[in-house]
């Protein structure tokens, strides 16, 4: 089974500030890690691979250094990292990132399942793996928490809802993007990381993925961020004491004022 | 302090770290209290190739030697001992075979042990052979293409977990030690069992169990080296492995002492931190001035057996009683400059402290290594 990971280098969220000034995120000093979302979509395509054969592509679109991840993604089982980086692709939006990603995917050759994280823990926005799927005409499912069943036909995955799951099956090829409850990632074997220290990573420009240039970067995408601030702390709290009828009692006077 | 590793000695102190970080530390107090071997994180470990690192690469392994194994063992101490003294007895366990093990029985078993598929243990001890391991009563009697076991090990880690048992046994009893052979017993085989699971101070996640050999047959070809020199396979075998326990003592050591000075820092008694006293600041420099020592005195006895030299039971010896009196004196010290915390299971300092008393104590008592040291010193200066 051919399976492709998308995989996003994204600055480490224990440490996220917005530039005071500039109001966008501070990337300057903070660590780079893998989006830990992605990290369980690439466990399960290596775990799927371990059962059933075939390989795992990695894929990233990002500047040069997303490299790093692609290599840590080959030390956690995948066989092969392609990065898709090219000056014309920055100031991409969802929009024009799931083209390019589609691009780039169509260029590699045709694969049976891609897989996604439920988002990055960045943008947080959720719609470049449904974008993709979209811009590839596949079947998708977002939010999969567990694998039931994969083969040649078809695969059998459970949808994570507020109120339990839907078992949705869908035939093969696919995109699914994935949810932490999914699997348990590994820790990059020894093998994998020699593997990976000696790996090539190709890498894919907008001409190598014929990409439109209207369609890439800054000129292909809709979104305008207007503004991103830190909502200012909230000063305005009372607290009540007293016992929880007395509490209860001054909440309800304090709740007439609003009504 | 630098002691200059080679990028992959590098790679495998990372990826010992990154499973102590993600796999052991968040569950070790659990498996600590409820006794209970940590089957999973050895599934981990073997994912992560680690099983692999001692063993020859044409049988699937790294080819890495006792400085890779020390390595290892080092960061996962500093998340469990009990995880890492299960990872040692594998070693351990499989040792005889690379040691004195026939070209087919390498084949046999340690690809197994490379990919972490099987795991081994090592059986010498007995209720009445421990410090004097000559006193063993177990025998093997050769019967037609077999050979029959008979008798009872003791204490033996990994037992009833792991598949392949290095049990050492007479096969001339009148001979003593010099009548002693190693045989190899699989789990399964006939008249081979396990007694109750030991109920330990320490090193909890590790399972210690007996194991019983009743009239247990097994084939000829499982004879490891040639009849009769199973004693100098064992003193070979724990040359190569005690450095491996005294690691765990550096392990333990630096965890104890990370704790404590953390602890130093925030912990505010008269107003200030207390690591602004003069008290404390000594008890953490004589806690990291002692760590670093037998760290540094670890990796040279590693790197002086790797280059297989003649003599090694010596700095063998050396290395374990200095890492693992050091342990136990860190961990007794992490425990007091936490004070009252320190006491409680809350902090993990209290298990620390019970997992250093077995390391002065198991593969050979300190007292036994310096026996072993006292006696070289009066063959060198003969």
């Amino acid at each position: 089974m051919e399976l492709l990971v998308c995989i996003k280098q994204v600055p480490d969220a224990k440490d996220v500030r917005l530039d005071p000034k500039t109001n966008t995120l501070a990337r300057d000093g903070v660590e780079s890690i893998m989006n830990p979302f992605d990290r369980h979509a690439l466990e399960e395509a290596v775990r799927i691979r371990e059962e059933q054969g075939g390989t795992v592509t990695a894929l990233s679109m990002g500047p040069p250094q997303a490299e790093e991840v692609l290599r840590e993604a080959i030390a956690c089982g995948a066989d092969r990292g392609v990065l898709v980086s090219d000056r014309a692709f920055a100031g991409a939006d969802t929009w024009a990132t799931s083209y390019t990603l589609a691009r780039a995917i169509e260029t590699l050759g045709s694969f049976d399942l891609i897989l996604c994280g439920k988002q990055a823990i960045d943008g947080d926005t959720a719609q470049v793996g449904p974008g993709l799927a979209s811009r590839m005409n596949l079947p998708y499912v977002t939010c999969v928490q567990k694998r039931r069943q994969v083969d040649d036909t078809g695969i059998e995955v459970e949808r994570m809802m507020d109120d339990g799951y839907d078992v949705v099956r869908l035939p093969l090829p696919a995109l699914l993007t994935v949810v932490k409850d999914i699997n348990e990632p590994r820790v990059p074997s020894l093998k994998g990381k020699m593997k990976a220290r000696k790996a090539e990573i190709p890498v894919l420009s907008a001409a190598d993925i014929g990409a439109e240039k209207e369609c890439i970067g800054l000129a292909g995408s809709p979104t305008r961020v207007v503004n991103v601030f830190s909502p200012e702390p909230r000063g305005d709290r009372k607290i009540f004491t007293g016992t929880a009828e007395e509490q209860v009692d001054q909440l309800i006077e304090h709740l007439r004022d609003y009504l | 302090m630098d002691y200059f590793l080679t990028e992959e000695q590098e790679m495998i102190v990372e990826t010992a770290r990154e499973i102590t970080r993600e796999k052991i530390i968040p569950v070790r107090a659990e498996l600590d209290e409820k006794n209970e071997f940590a089957a999973s994180i050895l599934e981990d470990i073997a994912r992560a190739d680690l099983f692999g690192i001692f063993v020859p690469e044409e049988y699937g392994g790294l080819g890495g030697g006792c400085f890779e194994i020390v390595l290892a063992l080092e960061e996962l101490a500093k998340g469990c001992v009990g995880v890492a003294t299960t990872f040692a007895a594998s070693a351990l366990g499989i040792f005889p075979v690379l040691i004195a093990g026939s070209e087919e029985q390498k084949r046999k078993y340690l690809p197994d042990i490379a990919a972490g598929r099987r795991w081994a243990a090592f059986g010498l001890t007995e209720a009445n052979a421990g410090s004097d391991a000559s006193g063993i009563q177990t025998t093997a009697v050769p019967d037609g293409d077999h050979w029959v076991l008979n008798g009872t090990k003791q204490w033996i880690t990994n037992g009833g977990e792991a598949q392949i048992y290095t049990i050492v046994a007479l096969t001339d009893p009148s001979k003593g030690a010099r009548g002693a052979s190693i045989f190899i017993v699989e789990d399964g085989d006939p008249g081979f069992s396990y007694g109750k699971k030991e109920d330990k101070m320490g090193i909890r996640s590790s399972a210690t169990r007996e194991l019983i050999m009743k009239d247990c047959r097994i084939p000829r070809d499982r004879l490891v080296g040639r009849k009769g020199t199973g004693f100098i396979t064992v003193m070979k075998t724990l040359d190569v492995s005690r450095p491996g326990i005294a690691s765990l003592g550096v392990g333990l050591g630096q965890a104890a002492l990370d704790e404590a000075v953390t602890y130093a820092k925030q912990r505010v008694q008269f107003g200030r931190p207390i690591i602004g006293f003069q008290a404390i600041q000594h008890m953490l420099a004589d806690m990291a001035t002692q760590v670093e020592a037998a760290r540094a005195l670890v990796y040279a006895a590693a790197r002086h057996i790797d280059a297989h030299p003649r003599q090694m039971s010596k700095v063998s010896s050396m290395c374990k009683v200095f890492a693992t009196d050091m342990a136990m004196k860190v961990t007794v010290d992490a425990v007091q400059v936490l004070g009252g915390y320190g006491y409680m299971k809350e902090y993990p300092v209290e298990k620390m402290m019970r997992d250093a008393k077995i390391l002065q104590i198991y593969e050979g008592t300190n007292q036994i290594q310096r026996n072993v040291i006292g006696q070289e010193l009066n063959k060198e200066y003969a």
